[in-house]
């Protein structure tokens, strides 16, 4: 069963002009007569497919291209070149069908009004998008309870937190039930019990809608809960199309065992990089390559309690994965 | 059709519900309001009176009837879309907009009468105490009452349609304020807001007749005041509506102007 992508990308550019100025009056002067420019490749060629109902993780550092990539796939941006097709439609042509069917969510702007309850907002949404008045009312309530947003309702949405206020903006962007959702950092500068709730929200979204999700987020916890599939990019490019285990298994040289002994006595330098140890209970790093056999050796040679071998933290891997990139 | 009268009684409702949270400021701007006009109608009672009880037609009384009206057709004609685009891009606020399914000039217009709904009342207001203080000469006549709802509402469309074709600026210069200023003064020149035309030079009533802002202000004023002919009304309606027409079809190509520039750019 090989449905056509939802969305498709294919060699996807692009190049901003930005103006260049040395620092002094001097080159202030010469910059009122010419004005230096130069190109930035902000997204330098990016293909891919995501298929309806995925829910992708597309990572990298800051500027590595991911808000010009969201924008060129939500129609806010023309891409210098390249093909780009969602919902079959090309959106920078931005029609009202395409519109009313995908929702960007960035999470440092702002749609609501900022001097009324929220509510207001959300009845405003329901005018721009022709949200029939039944449809309105059953996806309204089930945001308020998927968000707990009873509460916020009627406060001016100035007087809510920053929190409060992200899960009012997501609830207004998903009001007219979009098909392909672009989330830009969804859950920055919310605390972790609020990041929890977004997304435990945003995967029961995609359950009941069966939308596409592509999210960008710096929380590596938002990737792992969410995404089994993820992106990476970095100066522009692609750097890794797949499943989250196979970026682990592809950008990882090393592995993570601990071992659990009586007391700290034993000198484990033998078996691999020793990174700590507390209460008889060492973590050493070893090549991966080598995992099994010392695992092995460990057990033979010394009284071990417990033992476990585990992948580096992601976000060490995604580390790993830019630094390469930049070596 | 129905969701766009939709659209505006949400955004009317928006607007109204939006503006009411500050009082202050509310207050403040209608001071503004008053003030402007009353000024010149201090001033052009004044020379005129020491002209010998006359300028270009006008009289004392004449001057505050032209004010007071002018006061109102100016409060329901302006408009803030220039302040309003600035905001907006230096923001970044524009990309929300965007991706709505609907012409942001929909949104505004509406914005821009919740405004009119709220301040039209304490206007009225004032413009009854500006009458009893300076005993306007007012001419009523019902032929004019009737002509000047129509070209009142083509005013404001057509005010609103100009400033915010030049609001779009705002697009391509970080610098918007210097266009509005120039945009500010074209319009209190050619408008009828400094001074009545008639008492303006020969070359400046000329120009006020080929450029649309007398059209969006002096028009319908000295329509309400019945100092035009039928000929000249019915002209008045024919360059209005020539100017919409054309102010609508420059709107329609500098928007997508500029949305393919913003596309381009990006912000």
């Amino acid at each position: 069963m090989d449905r056509d992508p939802v969305i498709r990308l294919r060699e996807l550019k692009k190049t901003y002009l930005v103006s260049e100025r040395e620092p002094g009056l001097r080159a202030a002067l010469a910059s009122l007569v010419r004005r230096r420019r130069s190109e930035v490749r902000a997204v330098d060629g990016i293909s891919f497919d995501l298929r309806a109902g995925e829910i992708v993780g597309f990572l990298g550092p800051n500027g590595a291209g991911k808000t010009t990539t969201l924008k060129m796939l939500s129609g806010l941006l023309h891409p210098t070149s390249g093909e780009v097709s969602v919902l079959a439609h090309v959106p920078w042509k931005r029609d009202k069908a395409f519109l009313r069917q995908i929702t960007l969510v960035m999470g440092q702007r702002n749609q609501l009004v900022w001097d009324i309850p929220a509510s207001d907002s959300f009845e405003l949404n329901r005018a721009i998008y022709r949200i029939p008045a039944g449809d309105y009312r059953r996806t309204l309530d089930e945001l308020v309870a998927l968000l707990d947003l009873e509460p916020l309702l009627a406060k001016p949405v100035r007087n809510l937190s920053l929190g409060e206020r992200m899960k009012c903006e997501i609830a207004a962007a998903l009001l007219h039930r979009p098909v392909v959702v672009f989330l830009d950092e969804p859950t920055i500068g919310l605390d972790v019990t609020m990041q929890r709730r977004i997304r435990a929200f945003i995967s029961e979204y995609s359950r009941r809608t069966g939308a596409t999700v592509l999210l960008t987020s710096h929380y590596m916890a938002d990737v792992e809960a969410l995404c089994k599939r993820v992106i990476v990019i970095h100066h522009g490019r692609l750097l890794f199309d797949g499943d989250l285990s196979g970026l682990v298994q592809r950008f990882t040289a090393h592995k993570t065992i601990v071992v659990q002994l009586r007391d700290c006595a034993a000198d484990l330098r033998a078996y691999g990089e020793v990174l700590s140890c507390e209460d008889g209970r060492q973590t050493l790093r070893v090549p991966k390559a080598e995992t099994a056999r010392v695992t092995e050796r460990l057990l033979a040679d010394l009284p071990v309690i417990d033992l476990t071998v585990t992948d580096p933290p992601i976000e060490e891997v995604i580390e790993q994965v830019f630094a390469q990139e930049a070596a | 059709m129905r969701g766009l009268a939709d659209l505006y009684l949400q955004q009317l409702k928006t607007g109204i519900a939006s503006m009411l949270q500050y009082r202050a400021t509310l207050v403040i701007w209608l001071i503004g309001s008053v003030l402007e006009p009353l000024i010149y109608l201090v001033v052009w009672s004044t020379v005129s009176r020491s002209s010998g009880g006359a300028v270009g037609g006008y009289g004392a009384r004449d001057f505050a009837a032209y004010y007071i009206v002018l006061m109102l057709v100016n409060q329901a004609t302006h408009t803030w879309v220039m302040y309003e685009f600035d905001y907006r891009i230096r923001e970044g606020m524009f990309s929300a907009i965007l991706l709505h399914p609907v012409h942001p000039v929909h949104a505004d217009i509406a914005d821009n009468l919740s405004s009119k709904v709220v301040t039209l009342p304490f206007m009225a207001a004032a413009a009854c105490g500006l009458a009893v203080l300076f005993h306007p000469a007012f001419h009523f006549a019902w032929s004019a009452a009737a002509a000047f709802v129509p070209a009142l509402v083509l005013a404001f469309l057509l005010r609103f349609l100009v400033d915010w074709t030049v609001a779009l600026a705002a697009f391509w210069t970080t610098r918007v304020t210097a266009i509005n200023q120039i945009h500010f003064m074209a319009v209190l020149f050619f408008s009828g807001q400094i001074a009545p035309l008639a008492v303006l030079p020969r070359p400046l009533q000329v120009a006020a007749t080929v450029l649309p802002f007398r059209w969006t202000i002096g028009f319908p004023v000295e329509l309400a005041l019945g100092r035009l002919t039928p000929a000249q009304i019915l002209s008045g309606f024919g360059a209005q509506a020539g100017w919409l027409l054309a102010a609508a079809a420059i709107l329609r190509f500098a928007w997508r102007a500029s949305v393919k520039r913003y596309s381009a750019v990006g912000a």
